[in-house]
This record gives structure tokens, C-alpha cells and sequence, in this order.
């Protein structure tokens, strides 16, 4: 705050940066376990990974309380538009993770019944790869949206 | 309200109520045909609530004018419906009269898959079926190859698949018992089970390289051999895991909300069980000892002792104690398995199904070529046809395999537990309490990667 | 049975082939009731052959003969393997008798109805849907014919051998809405 070329008396901050700050600092994540990969986001949250040490602990099951999306498993054809009109109904600002490579490029299941990326459906911030990831890659994962909103580079 | 219900809505210029369509609340939970039937005669509500079979409780005079049932939707998006489950229950106040599930939301077509990729990749596929434990899914795929194959395995690979299994069954229970007791509203269950999985998910990725989805169990032995300090690690696990399972008993056995949340809830008859297919824990919850490793052991089983831990009830709270006996019965195979490992080769020496050593590669030209041929064109399987089953921590998982004498099955079909179990829901929900459904579905516990597939 | 063809020459053979029925008493009751369904064992497990207007009969008789469950049911497809092209699989399991049989029934593609068996087995509900769903199949009498894995608005069915195998593009319309 106090810095050399602020005016003396004023108390002036980067507005955007305390709004990422505040951002990233209480994300709730919306919960959309689809798969193998829920299993291991159900795992982050558990105990022994912790999740709440970033403050990522609380996935409300309601999309309107929600602003990350963790698309945890595979996207198919009959899922595709509930999973739009979950993302429709989060609020702005939102952020999606999409957790394994099979919402992210439909794995190694390249035929009629899947999505092949969740990306034709909703724009995909941060893409985790794996099979399923473990819980340290959708750590980093988030850690790295964290980061991204904070530098600006993520702008919402 | 009859006749104000049948005019002709054209003629009404102010809504009241009981002017509607009868049918509207039906229609406006409307996705094509997937909408619940119409009540046109009891045969047909019969069928749908499930009650066809054994109930003959609910007769025609209860059934309720269509204007005090509301259908609500459950899923798929929903915390307590184990993944993507939908189900539409017709309510009359707080009670279930009628719910249909609708499932296919996690449809992967991994059969359609499974017809392109060799019998040596088809573990890779098959794993991602039943999540929660996909060990069993690689047995029983490899099993029904070399079923059609006709070979035998060295011992050692036998009991290294059965020490797996095993293990793999104790932290699917886990899991089983951790969402039970989330759903019910145990929120420490839920971070005590997934604590204690941690444990054997390292083992297991010591030993196959992941924490889950292994492909580890492949046609003609396993992948690798157990790591170099596995006893240890077991002995760790035994050591472990059984005070815990103690601490879950005291927390939860005798424990009066939980009694009251889950006896004489959700109750099946074994004659129902019978009718609608259903396998597993939830068989024997409703009294039968129907084990598939006593009844058709696979894999040498029937070498290690084990007793079937049977129910009474078959209501949620029976399953539930099912489940952590089956936890203590599974912990005794796996000691009884890490006391008697043989020793010896972890594959079978056949080179033209399990590729060579990796030293023997250099050394020899007809190794490089076995090694070649396996990893792209894959063996041959003879023509014919073969139905292996096994018994998986949710029922019978059984595989139908087709050959037509290629490197690629003509068809592959799982025979998965959780798509036949679910059709069960509607009998054990009709007539019970909407509070009861998150209890209902947890204390089956699907895995909705394997009723879809 | 095998050499006593060769002994005493095939030609009266080849009029009257001598019918092999299992040696299991309870398979061999079955199998004696109707004269049209053949017995064909596949590595060693038991399996009948059986006309496909036939099944829901052998089933029921499968069933009083203490069959209580039917664990499976599926298709297989023939495509230009052979002349009817699909097969209709359907597995049974005696607990009492701790016994398995298997039911296969030739299906041509021109004519694909089948009697359900869900007055039997109310199990077999989930399972013919399916059928229903990737392979075609109709079942008479089922009481709820539909889609139950793919989208009901979904064209063709997927696990049949000439539906294409790699993916087809997102059939939702929202889907060009992405930012």
C-alpha cells in the first residue's frame, strides 16, 4: 500500500488484485464426479490429501453456489447437454477444470458414445492429464488456476 | 373436480385448479419415451413399482388420483446418486409409490471398444468399467481368455491375482462403507474410509504403477512381479487396517442414529433378489449364502479358508454388515495368501501369449519376434465362445467372450453386478419413506461406470 | 455314440443322427422336452441351441427345472459370418443345483422378434432393453420397450458390426455455444 509513488494519506491497491485474491481464496468447486476420476477428486477431499489447506474443501452440490467446475470422468452423449445447462446456471464469474484424459480428449475411448473433449461443450480453463490423475495432479491443477487468476492471465 | 378435469380446455378462461391436463405433471418430467408409463391398468403399475413379483400390498383402492402424486427427478447430477444415477420417484406425500431409474448417462461404449483392441490390450478397457475395483474386472476378462485358450498358469501368478483381488475387494468395501456413511450423514465415516484406502492404494501402486484402473492382471499371468519388500508392506497393511475396522464398528454398530436410519430400510426378500438378478452383498444380506468362490471357485480360492458372512433382513443395515464381514474375511485370505506365496514364474512361459523377459530380448532373435508380434498383432484365440464369472465386491461379474479364431474378440460382453442390482431399486424403494433413498442407493452400491459401460 | 456311427455306416445315420443330450439329469430333462433345440457344449460349459421362437418355452422349462436366476442376457452379431446373423445369448444359474446353462438362439436380421422372457424372469427387464437398444432387437411382450443406455432420440444401433466404430460429433445443440 504504501508504496513510493502512491500519494502520501491514501490508501490505494490494484482493485483486481484484491479481487483475485479474494477469488481464489474461497473457491467452491460444484460437484460433477462422473467417473474413475471422481473417485480420486473424492480422495483429495478426504483426509489423507487434505484439500482444505487451500481452502478448495467445499463441494456444494448446488451449481448456483458454485465457481469452479472439476468435470471429473467421462462426458457422453446423453450427459453432455446436463452438463451445459449445469454450467449455464453457475454464476459468473466461473472457472472449469477438466480432470483426466477423458473429458479432456475422450481417452483412449474414441468411439460413438463419448464426448471426445469436454472442451466442444464448455470452455475448459485448465486441462489434467492422466488416468485418472492422481491427487497431486488435480492439486497442481488447481493450484495452477489459482495462479492464473491471480497473474490475470485467466480474466473473467 | 371429474368433470371440470375432462372439459374441453378451449373452453376455460380462468385456471383453476384440477382444470389442468391430468396428465401434466407426467408430461412435464418429459425426455421422449424415458417418461414414467401412464397408470392405464394395475398389471402395468404392477410392473413398474417393482411390486409385480412378491408385494401385493398396495391394491387398487390405494393407489392415489393422479392430482396428489408428484414426480420429482433425482440425478444425475446429484451428490448421493453414486455418479450419474437418475431416478424419477413418484411421490404421494413422503411416501415412494413408484421410482423408475434411468441410467446410461456414463454409456461409454467400452464393448464397442473392446472389439478393436487385442486380447492382450482388453484389460485396459475392461478396468475402467467398475472403478472401484477394477482388479476384478482384469480377472475376470483374463480368466475367460484363457478359458478359450485352455492354458494353465504358473502358481505363483494364480496367488498373486488372489492376493490382489482381495485386497482390491477390502478397499472397494471401503469406499462402499465411506459413501454409506456420507449420504446417511457420517461424515467421519466418509474420511476414515477414504484414510484407509490410501493405505492399500499404495500398495497397489507400488506394485502395478497406479493407484486404480491397474491393468495389471492381463491373459496369462500379471504384469510384474510383486515388488521387492511386498511382505513387508502387506504385513503393514495387516497390521493397519484391522484396528481400524474395529474403530468402524464402534462408531457405527451399535449407534442409535444409524440404527434408525438404516434398519428395516430398503428391504428385499431373497425370493425378489432371485427374480431380479441380484448378486452379491445384497443376495446375501437377504440370507442366502450364495458365493460364486465357494460355488464355482476361480483362481484357487478354494484352497484358502474363508466363511460367507450371511444376512437376515436384506435391509440396509443388514448389507451393511455384510460388507464389513466380508472386509474381515477378505483380510484373513490376503494373510493366508502372503503366508503361502510360491515362488516362480509370475506369467506363463508360453511365448506366444505372454511376452519375454526384457533381457531376453537381446539376446534373442525369436524373443525380439514373439515380443514384436504380441505388442501388434496380438495371439490368436481359438474359435468359440466362453461365460466366466467371478465374484466381484458387488456380485457376479461375469464376461462373455466370442472368438472367431483372431487377435480381436468378435464380441466382448460384461455381465457387470451393478446394471442388474439397480433394477432392483424400485422394489426396495416402493412404499418407503423419501428420506430412506440416499440410504437405499449407497447400501447397494453402484458403480455407474459398471451399469453403464 | 461317435464310433458306433463309424462301425455300423453313415448312411442310415445321416437319415436319423442319433441326438447327443447331456449326461447332467437336469440339463437331460430339459433337453427331452423339445426335440427342436441341440445340445452343443463349448469348452466345457453347458450350452443348448435353440430356435429362437422356442426361448421363452425352454426358459420357462429351464426355470421349473430349478433355474431361479437368469444372470445375463445379450447378442452376439454374425455380420457376414453367418446366415442368421445375430445371436441371442441368455445365461441361467441354478443356485440350488450350483449349475449354469446357456441358451444361444440364431436370429435373422429380417425378422427380429423375439419372445421376451420377462414373465419369467422379471430381471431379464434391464437386459432386453439393452438388447433393444444397441443391437435392435424387439421383444414381444417386454413391458417397457426403450432406449435405456443411449439418448432415445439416438439413430441406429451402435453395437451392431456395420455402425461405424470411431466417434461421431456431439449430438447436443448447445453445443456450438461454447465461447
Amino acid at each position: 500500500m504504501a508504496h513510493p509513488t502512491n500519494p502520501p494519506g491514501f490508501l490505494l491497491a490494484n482493485l483486481d488484485k484484491v479481487r483475485h485474491w479474494a477469488q481464489t481464496r474461497s473457491m467452491f468447486t460444484v460437484t460433477f464426479g462422473l467417473a474413475c476420476c471422481a473417485i480420486e477428486m473424492m480422495a483429495t477431499g478426504a483426509g489423507h490429501y487434505d484439500l482444505a489447506r487451500f481452502g478448495m474443501e467445499v463441494f456444494r452440490a448446488s451449481p448456483r453456489q458454485a465457481d469452479l467446475m472439476i468435470v471429473a470422468g467421462r462426458v457422453s452423449q446423453k450427459m453432455a447437454p446436463v452438463l451445459r445447462q449445469v454450467y449455464d446456471q453457475m454464476p459468473e464469474p466461473k472457472w472449469v477444470i477438466s480432470m483426466g484424459a477423458c473429458a479432456s480428449t475422450g481417452g483412449m475411448f474414441n468411439n460413438y458414445a463419448l464426448v471426445q473433449g469436454v472442451d466442444q461443450i464448455v470452455p475448459v480453463d485448465i486441462y489434467v492429464p492422466g488416468c485418472p490423475p492422481g491427487p497431486q495432479s488435480l492439486m497442481h491443477g488447481i493450484l495452477t488456476l489459482h495462479d492464473k487468476i491471480m497473474s490475470g492471465e485467466i480474466a473473467h | 373436480m371429474t368433470d371440470q378435469r375432462h372439459r374441453d380446455k378451449r373452453n376455460v378462461d380462468v385456471w383453476l385448479t384440477g382444470t389442468e391436463d391430468p396428465d401434466w405433471l407426467v408430461e412435464s418430467t418429459d425426455e421422449g419415451a424415458q417418461k414414467m408409463a401412464s397408470q392405464e391398468t394395475t398389471a402395468r403399475l404392477l410392473e413398474q413399482e417393482g411390486l409385480a413379483v412378491a408385494d401385493d400390498r398396495l391394491l387398487d383402492e390405494d393407489i392415489a388420483p393422479d392430482d396428489e402424486l408428484m414426480i420429482i427427478n433425482m440425478g444425475p447430477q446429484h451428490p448421493s446418486t453414486h455418479g450419474v444415477l437418475r431416478i424419477n420417484i413418484e411421490l404421494e406425500g413422503e411416501i415412494i409409490r413408484r421410482s423408475k431409474p434411468i441410467i446410461g448417462y456414463l454409456h461409454t461404449g467400452m464393448e464397442k471398444t473392446g472389439e478393436e483392441l487385442t486380447w492382450l490390450q482388453g484389460p485396459t478397457n475392461v478396468t475402467r468399467m467398475d472403478y472401484l475395483a477394477p482388479l476384478h474386472n482384469e480377472l475376470v476378462f483374463s480368466l475367460a481368455v484363457e478359458q478359450l485358450l485352455g492354458i494353465d498358469l504358473p502358481p505363483r501368478a494364480v496367488a498373486i491375482r488372489v492376493l490382489m483381488t482381495e485386497l482390491n475387494r477390502v478397499s472397494s468395501h471401503l469406499v462402499a462403507l465411506a459413501t454409506n456413511g456420507m449420504d446417511i450423514g457420517a461424515i467421519s465415516m466418509m474420511l476414515y474410509g477414504f484414510r484407509d484406502r490410501e493405505r492399500i492404494l499404495a500398495f497397489f501402486e507400488k506394485t502395478t504403477g497406479l493407484r486404480m484402473n491397474h491393468n495389471y492382471i492381463r491373459p496369462g499371468g500379471v504384469a510384474a512381479d510383486l515388488p521387492p519388500d511386498w511382505q513387508e508392506d502387506i504385513e503393514f497393511i495387516l497390521e493397519k487396517v484391522p484396528p481400524r475396522i474395529l474403530e468402524y464398528e464402534d462408531l457405527l454398530k451399535a449407534n442409535p442414529i444409524w440404527m434408525g436410519r438404516t434398519k428395516d430400510v430398503g428391504v428385499i426378500t431373497l425370493e425378489e433378489c432371485l427374480a431380479y438378478s441380484v448378486t452379491g452383498p445384497t443376495l446375501r444380506a437377504a440370507g442366502s449364502d450364495w458365493d460364486l468362490r465357494k460355488a464355482f471357485p476361480y483362481s484357487g480360492i478354494e484352497n484358502y479358508h474363508f466363511e460367507v458372512p450371511v444376512g437376515e433382513h436384506g435391509d440396509v443395515y443388514d448389507r451393511y454388515r455384510v460388507r464389513i464381514e466380508e472386509i474381515w474375511q477378505s483380510l484373513s485370505i490376503v494373510k493366508q495368501a502372503a503366508e503361502s506365496m510360491p515362488e516362480g514364474d509370475y506369467k506363463t512361459d508360453d511365448r506366444k501369449i505372454a511376452p519375454p523377459p526384457r533381457a531376453r530380448i537381446d539376446e534373442s532373435m525369436e524373443a525380439l519376434i514373439h515380443h514384436f508380434k504380441i505388442y501388434t498383432e496380438g495371439f490368436q484365440v481359438p474359435e468359440g465362445e466362453a461365460y466366466v464369472a467371478i465374484e466381484s465386491p458387488r456380485g457376479e461379474l461375469g464376461a462373455y467372450l466370442v472368438s472367431d479364431g483372431g487377435s480381436r474378440p468378435l464380441r466382448m460382453h460384461m455381465r457387470t453386478p451393478s446394471f442388474a442390482n439397480l433394477q432392483a431399486l424400485p422394489v426396495m424403494m416402493a412404499d418407503s419413506m423419501i428420506a430412506d433413498t440416499v440410504a437405499t442407493i449407497a447400501s447397494l452400491d453402484p458403480v455407474l461406470g459398471d451399469v453403464d459401460r | 455314440m461317435a464310433g458306433d456311427q463309424i462301425v455300423e455306416g453313415s448312411e442310415e445315420q445321416a437319415e436319423t443322427p442319433a441326438r447327443t443330450l447331456p449326461d447332467q439329469a437336469i440339463l437331460r430333462s430339459i433337453a427331452e422336452q423339445f426335440t427342436d433345440i441341440e445340445w452343443a457344449p463349448s469348452t466345457g460349459q453347458d450350452v443348448f441351441m435353440v430356435p429362437k421362437d422356442l426361448v421363452r418355452d425352454v426358459v420357462q422349462a429351464a426355470s421349473e427345472a430349478g433355474f431361479e436366476m437368469l444372470v445375463d442376457l445379450t447378442v452376439t452379431d454374425y455380420f457376414r459370418r453367418r446366415s442368421s446373423r445375430f445371436e441371442l445369448v441368455i445365461n441361467l444359474l441354478s443356485i440350488q443345483h450350483e449349475l449354469r446353462l446357456r441358451l444361444r438362439a440364431p436370429v435373422p436380421v429380417d425378422d427380429v422378434r423375439v419372445p421376451s422372457v420377462v414373465p419369467i424372469y422379471s430381471g431379464a427387464n434391464f437386459y432386453e432393453r439393452e438388447a433393444f437398444d444397441l443391437f435392435g432387437l424387439i421383444f414381444d411382450g417386454h413391458p417397457d420397450l426403450t432406449r435405456i443406455l443411449m439418448p432415445d432420440e439416438w439413430d441406429g444401433h451402435p453395437l451392431r458390426k456395420d455402425y461405424g466404430m470411431s466417434s461421431v460429433p456431439v449430438q447436443f445443440k448447445g453445443s456450438h455455444q461454447v465461447k
